[in-house]
């Protein structure tokens, strides 16, 4: 038991001392760290290190690619729960609907008889998702967080059973040939392949990238704000003026395009799609990927991602009981550290840590959210 | 783009979405009586959510779990009992109530203990912290994970195959609709249990702490409830009565048990409680019968593939409209 208490404590303070030492730095040392670390990143799966490497089980650069795709979908996922507290448990019938309209306007077996280019199909792809996103989301926002997982578990299951059986989108058989990004190398092979994994992972990486720079930002706003307002106390924001239900809207599109597109990456590098990989139990292990990390870092969803994926990948032997695993590893986590891993970051001075160092005269402290006496259901009459 | 899209689905064969009224019209009595038997099961495990609700303000997502623990135990059972799958046994009625009875109560006190487990292990800790219940969702659904991977590590992705021992024989004629012994015995036993239910709710001493604690948690455990008792009781009522669902289902459906049977269940049984009003216990079983009535009209108008969606789109429904259901919230407001 002290032993366990001991490893808590250490991952707390390692963390901790992580960010301190992070915010310490200027943001030139800042960029010293990160683009060696970047280019580490993007050189992972030509490197194939020995510990590392997933083979002979699985190709390497094509776990790399799921990590990374999952990382995308758990980026996406992480802006409806982590950032604004609402808990989507259908998430994956975004994901389905990014992959289905790929699959639609690029394969031959599309009933629409129409073979668009994959530049033009990925913010169509988007677009459909996000528009779906504020179909799901306009009616159900206005419900209580428990209510609102339901009829989202709901949503992911109706975009599954569509799939099944509306005629059109060709239920068990699917769609060959799904189009990926344009290019080919000099000898006129293209780049982008079914078997190769390392085009598409740095796609996707790259992608991440700018998802990242993109959220930042957003979260640094108005709007970040607002979400932040909204996951502590949305009663409390609503008062203080916040428009709750459009900016709960807001982060339900958000996501849902995040999550079109990494399914329209999906369809595009496995080149079929088919109604097998939407199911609801695909929606927990997203959730689980941004759970295990620390809903609302950044940082620590991306951790979370890669083990929810790579986990699996690298060792066979519990590929099996992945499920089981990880239905415990959320258990366990949320009864000893409910805020994940590395847990959400509450900016009280969202301006950033200039402000912060001038007002309170040293760098930020990276404070991991612990359980508020208040926030329970005691409060609620 | 979308001009193209409408001549495909004319020409598809099937197209999106067909209306097929003149086979409900046809089917529509014995949809009913099918809906309702089958309707009953729901309003059983809807109970369980909706004494949860009442006391505790939460969705138990892993109920559902709850519910195939008792098939399964149900299963085992009739299996330790000498039965196996295959043509139905001729066998005396004697014979007949008593091994139902026996696997009945075997399924519920399975399910009444996996529910206190259940509370005691993934809740309780939380409970003590005052967790937002953003992390009870969470730990639910590991929870319900947990369970639903044990069979499926154990007992494989294949349903198990139906074992009967009551021959399903019609025993009269409601407007031309059959109804047969099955439904008659599952229909009786459900509203039965549920007069059980409302009565220990509503009439005993326990059941007074249970009302108590959901109208005022603070001061029920003031005037002296013990709430910690009461929850690991509701969550008993609830498992008990999920245990005695799941024989009912068994008795049902075509094929026998399967790891993730409970989820579409476990949703469809929330959707009938919320269909109710969520906290009322008369609600569960007037939402739990309309939905199975529900649920075959749709399936009739437009075809078997749509059948589950019907609960689907009904749950957006009324959540959209009336979120307190049909009959209101009502566990915990005073009743003399």
């Amino acid at each position: 038991m002290n032993a366990h208490i001991a490893s808590r404590a250490g991952v707390r303070i390692l963390a901790r001392r992580v960010g301190e030492w992070w915010h310490g730095l200027s943001r030139f040392q800042q960029w010293g760290v990160l683009v060696p670390l970047v280019v580490l990143i993007y050189l992972l799966p030509v490197l194939n290190p020995p510990l590392l490497t997933t083979e002979p089980g699985t190709d390497f650069p094509i776990a790399m690619f799921n990590a990374a795709r999952m990382a995308l979908i758990a980026i996406g996922l992480n802006v409806v729960v982590g950032q604004a507290g609402l808990l989507d448990l259908g998430y994956v019938g975004f994901f389905a609907i990014g992959a289905y309209v790929a699959a639609l306007l690029t394969s031959p077996d599309s009933a629409l008889g129409v073979r668009y280019p994959w530049l033009v199909v990925v913010p169509v792809a988007m677009a459909v998702t996000m528009l779906s996103g504020v179909v799901l989301g306009a009616p159900t926002l206005r419900l209580r967080g428990d209510y609102l997982a339901i009829v989202t578990l709901g949503f992911g299951e109706i975009v599954r059973l569509l799939a099944d059986n509306v005629e059109p989108l060709r239920g068990n058989r699917g769609f060959q040939q799904v189009a990926g990004p344009p290019g080919t190398h000099a000898d006129g092979s293209p780049i982008f392949t079914q078997t190769g994994g390392t085009p598409w992972y740095w796609l996707v990486v790259t992608v991440i990238i700018l998802v990242l720079v993109l959220v930042g930002n957003l979260e640094r706003s108005r709007v970040g704000r607002a979400w932040v307002a909204i996951r502590e106390d949305e009663d409390a924001a609503e008062i203080m003026g916040v428009p709750t239900v459009r900016f709960k809207i807001l982060a339900f599109v958000m996501g849902a395009g995040v999550g079109g597109l990494s399914g329209a990456l999906y369809a595009g590098q496995i080149g079929f799609v088919n109604n097998q990989k939407f199911d609801v139990v695909t929606s927990v292990l997203f959730l689980a990927a941004v759970v295990l990390g620390g809903a609302g870092n950044k940082v620590g969803v991306l951790l979370g991602a890669f083990v929810i994926s790579y986990v699996p990948d690298r060792f066979q032997a519990v590929a099996e009981y992945k499920f089981l695993i990880f239905g415990l590893a959320l258990i366990v986590l949320m009864v000893f550290r409910p805020q994940g891993l590395l847990g959400a970051r509450q900016r009280l001075l969202a301006r950033g840590r200039d402000a912060y160092r001038r007002l309170v005269g040293r760098p930020e402290q990276v404070v991991t959210k612990g359980p508020t006496p208040d926030s329970g259901r005691g409060v609620r009459t | 783009m979308v001009h193209q899209l409408a001549t495909a689905v004319a020409q598809g064969d099937g197209g999106w979405i067909d209306f097929n009224v003149p086979l409900l019209v046809d089917r529509f009595w014995s949809n009913t009586v099918d809906g309702l038997a089958y309707g009953s099961v729901y309003a059983l495990v809807a109970l369980g959510y909706t004494l949860v609700y009442g006391v505790l303000r939460l969705i138990n997502f892993a109920h559902s779990e709850v519910f195939v623990v008792g098939a399964f135990a149900a299963y085992f059972t009739l299996e330790g009992l000498g039965f196996r799958p295959g043509p139905t046994p001729q066998l005396s009625t004697l014979s007949i109530v008593a091994n139902l009875l026996l696997a009945g109560a075997v399924a519920m006190i399975a399910s009444g203990l996996v529910a206190v487990v259940l509370e005691r292990v993934a809740y309780r800790p939380l409970r003590r912290r005052n967790a937002p219940s953003l992390v009870f969702l969470i730990t639910a659904i590991g929870a319900s994970f947990v369970v639903q991977q044990l069979f499926f590590v154990t007992r494989g992705a294949n349903p198990e195959r139906a074992i009967r021992i009551l021959r399903p024989r019609p025993l009269f004629e409601v407007f031309g609709a059959k109804v047969t012994n099955i439904q008659i015995i599952v229909l009786v036993a459900a509203v039965a249990l549920w007069v059980v239910a409302d009565g220990f709710v509503n009439r005993t001493r326990l059941g007074r702490g249970i009302r108590a604690v959901a109208q005022d948690p603070t001061t029920a455990t003031l005037m002296g409830v013990n709430r910690e008792r009461v929850i690991m009781l509701t969550f008993l009522v609830g498992g008990v009565l999920a245990g005695a669902a799941a024989l009912f289902y068994l008795m049902q459906i075509p094929q026998g048990v399967v790891y993730n049977g409970g989820f579409l269940l476990g949703i469809k049984a929330f959707t009938a409680a919320v269909l109710g009003g969520v906290g009322n216990l008369r609600g569960a079983l007037l939402g739990g019968l309309l939905l199975g009535v529900a649920e075959n009209y749709g399936q009739s108008l437009l075809g078997g593939a749509w059948r589950d969606v019907v609960a689907f789109a009904l749950l957006i429904t009324i959540l959209m409209f009336r979120p307190t259901g049909i009959l209101g919230e009502s566990l915990g407001r005073a009743r003399v």
